[in-house]
């Protein structure tokens, strides 16, 4: 079976439209980390979450009647499963902890801490420092190894694309509001890497093609001819690291979904920038030289 | 050229499969699991600076010991009590299923003190020999402490002083027990008997006996994971493991045909080669180690892809079967070469500067990405070229 024949679709004719949306994208993702900010997770932000089992469903309401007694109220009360139950505050002591367990157990009877995660806030701030300079070294590391791998131009719109990914996925954690913790961000930092390897395989071909040249082919010919030949490689690869992803997104248990959705949605906008935005930008650029001189 | 050499090729990916199955099975407990998939308590203390006691490297090294000999009496199987840095311990207990009790044995400072009516310390737990649980004439329980010589002497006088008074017995400035003195006690026993539950008395026994700690310590970190909640996550890991990697295969023989299960092939080495490093290197998988090596799993034929969308090409363009995937070969090994590098960049950021759970998503990804570069390239090829003729007109066209 073969899904993808030889194609020869116009993608540099879509590329304005390909900019409004990218445009768009990037627009939205910035808005909502400057207005909404980032839902930094216990990890990064210090505080305390503990998950209770219960011995049947409980709705987070009934949990939040009980804490408003002993006066945590203000707690994010959330539904892990049928019978489980997270609650995240500010950082509190022990004893509260095993206060909200005594008035938890006066309420339902049967319940068991299932988790724990306290983190001060010295140790938040470290690992927010840890995370940064992890990204930052990440993007370094690509950095230098594309300036050694390509050439100029596309090197820097390679690099646009990857900016453009990157906030592409921390955008959608933001505007979902879902949490930023440690596995997000070990997601961001594998999209950086993983996606410029699109971008890599198309320059490659994109080099290679233009050194075999077609008489009377125009520069972006050469790209779409070169985004053509490399389109089923381009989507296979995306596809064959969805699938499993799609699984653990499924099936692998609500303690990875963020970090699935995360590495999902990164890979659609690095697949789609490859085409769209490093070698798009690429032709417009070209086009911008060459009327110049 | 290369098939030339292929019976000794063939020979050395043969011989890694049974070297790999060897390692891998039976798989039993040989994976090493990480806290949050086994259940256990992470724990971090920090040493914090008193007016009383302000703290110093001695005093860091007590309490390392101290809390080791807490730990100890708790009877946890492959505790972890490690200092870190300049004031810092970690403490792992793996399995427990109460971190709550462990918390309170740890973080308190478990300081003893018995005072007279006035407020003045007569004696403190320093004096300490022995400290059991007890039950009182009524079945409570209680703790019996026995005094060294010099406590003995201490206590002895301090019960002579103060007969018909009672002496306020502190644990880290709370009051205990206010017992009144009925006659003075000269052999240095004597017995604690608050309103205690089992635990209570026992975790109070357990403090005595290893000691006070010299200096206040705070819990800055504690992440506990029940066993049962652990179990679920490795439950489910392990289902969208399996899931994902039929879905793959799957993809790849229907996209692909033979070519596909050839990829197949390689990606079930690619899960055992896997499995055997990560064993051989008593890696410890916890649930973004899982994560990771899900996503690897579609890493890791994204090299076939790209190996057998170039052999397409060279073929449509006219070369023979043969030829084409020689020149397949060749022309991507650049590209999966350069696709892993990047990813890999990334993988080792993890692996070094992540910490806790995170640490193994960066060890499986960073495997991951190196096994799967071998079996795409390497047992690929072998693959191809065992059965290259056999499959030439049925995978593509």
């Amino acid at each position: 079976m073969e899904f993808i024949k030889s194609t020869h679709i116009d993608f540099m004719g879509f590329r304005r439209v390909a900019y409004v949306i990218s445009l768009v994208l990037i627009i939205f993702a910035v808005a909502s980390l400057l207005v909404r900010g980032l839902n930094y997770g216990v990890d990064f932000a210090g505080g305390t979450l503990l998950q209770f089992r219960f011995n049947r469903e409980v709705q987070p309401q009934e949990v939040r009647v009980v804490l408003e007694k002993i006066n945590l109220s203000r707690s994010i009360i959330q539904r892990f499963s049928e019978d489980e139950v997270v609650i995240r505050t500010l950082r509190i002591d022990k004893d509260t902890q095993d206060r909200i367990l005594q008035a938890l157990r006066e309420q339902f009877q049967e319940v068991k801490l299932t988790r724990i995660e306290d983190i001060g806030p010295a140790v938040g701030a470290e690992l927010r420092r840890m995370g940064f300079i992890a990204l930052l070294s990440a993007i370094a590391g690509i950095l230098i190894y594309v300036a050694f791998r390509f050439e100029f131009k596309p090197a820097v719109t390679s690099v646009l694309a990857l900016a453009h990914d990157g906030l592409v996925v921390v955008g959608l954690i933001s505007i979902l509001g879902r949490e930023f913790t440690i596995p997000v961000l070990a997601a961001v930092l594998t999209i950086l890497g993983y996606s410029i390897n699109d971008s890599i395989v198309v320059m490659d071909r994109i080099r290679e093609n233009l050194t075999s040249r077609k008489k009377g082919e125009e520069f972006f010919q050469v790209i779409n001819r070169s985004l053509n030949e490399t389109l089923s490689r381009t989507i296979n690869t995306a596809l064959t690291t969805a699938l499993p992803i799609i699984a653990l997104l499924l099936f692998g248990g609500k303690m990875l979904q963020d970090f699935s959705l995360a590495i999902l949605v990164g890979l659609i906008a690095g697949t789609y920038s490859s085409i769209f935005v490093v070698s798009a930008l690429w032709v417009d650029w070209e086009k911008r030289v060459r009327s110049r001189g | 050229m290369r098939r030339r050499n292929l019976p000794w090729r063939l020979f050395v990916t043969l011989a890694l499969i049974a070297v790999s199955i060897l390692v891998v099975f039976p798989l039993g407990n040989k994976i090493r699991l990480g806290l949050d998939l086994k259940g256990g308590s992470h724990i971090l203390l920090e040493c914090v600076d008193t007016p009383e006691a302000p703290v110093d490297e001695d005093a860091v090294r007590r309490v390392v010991e101290i809390v080791r000999n807490r730990i100890d009496q708790l009877g946890v199987a492959e505790a972890v009590i490690a200092r870190q840095g300049e004031r810092r311990v970690l403490v792992q207990l793996p399995g427990i299923t109460d971190p709550q009790r462990a918390v309170e044995l740890i973080g308190k400072t478990a300081l003893l003190e018995f005072k007279d009516e006035n407020g003045q310390t007569l004696l403190t737990g320093a004096y300490l020999k022995s400290a059991q649980v007890q039950y009182d004439q009524l079945g409570r329980p209680s703790v019996a402490i026995s005094f060294d010589s010099e406590g003995a002497k201490l206590f002895a006088q301090a019960t002579t002083l103060n007969v018909g008074k009672p002496i306020g017995i502190y644990l880290d400035g709370k009051l205990i027990s206010n017992p009144v003195v009925q006659e003075p006690i000269l052999k240095g026993d004597a017995q604690i008997t608050g309103r205690f539950t089992l635990e209570e008395a026992q975790n109070l026994a357990i403090l005595l006996r290893a000691g006070a700690l010299p200096v206040k310590v705070e819990v800055i970190e504690n992440r506990s994971v029940e066993p049962t909640l652990g179990k679920d996550s490795i439950d489910a890991g392990f289902r969208a493991a399996v899931i994902g990697v039929v879905l793959v295969l799957v993809f790849m023989f229907v996209y692909y045909g033979m070519l596909g299960g050839l990829a197949d092939l390689a990606l079930v080495c690619y899960v055992l080669f896997f499995l055997a490093v990560f064993v051989g290197v008593r890696a410890t998988l916890t649930l973004p180690g899982i994560a990771g090596f899900v996503l690897t799993v579609g890493m890791a034929v994204d090299a076939n892809v790209i190996i057998f969308e170039r052999i397409k090409e060279e073929y449509r363009a006219g070369k023979t079967w043969r030829a084409s995937i020689e020149a397949g070969f060749n022309k991507a090994f650049r590209t999966i070469l350069d696709s892993n590098v990047t990813t890999l960049i990334a993988a080792v950021l993890l692996f070094s500067l992540g910490s806790g759970p995170i640490k193994g998503f960066g060890v499986t990804l960073s495997l991951g990405i190196l096994c799967s570069m071998f079996t795409g390239i390497w047992v690929t090829r072998v693959l191809l070229d065992l059965f290259a003729d056999k499959i030439k007109m049925k995978g593509v066209n």
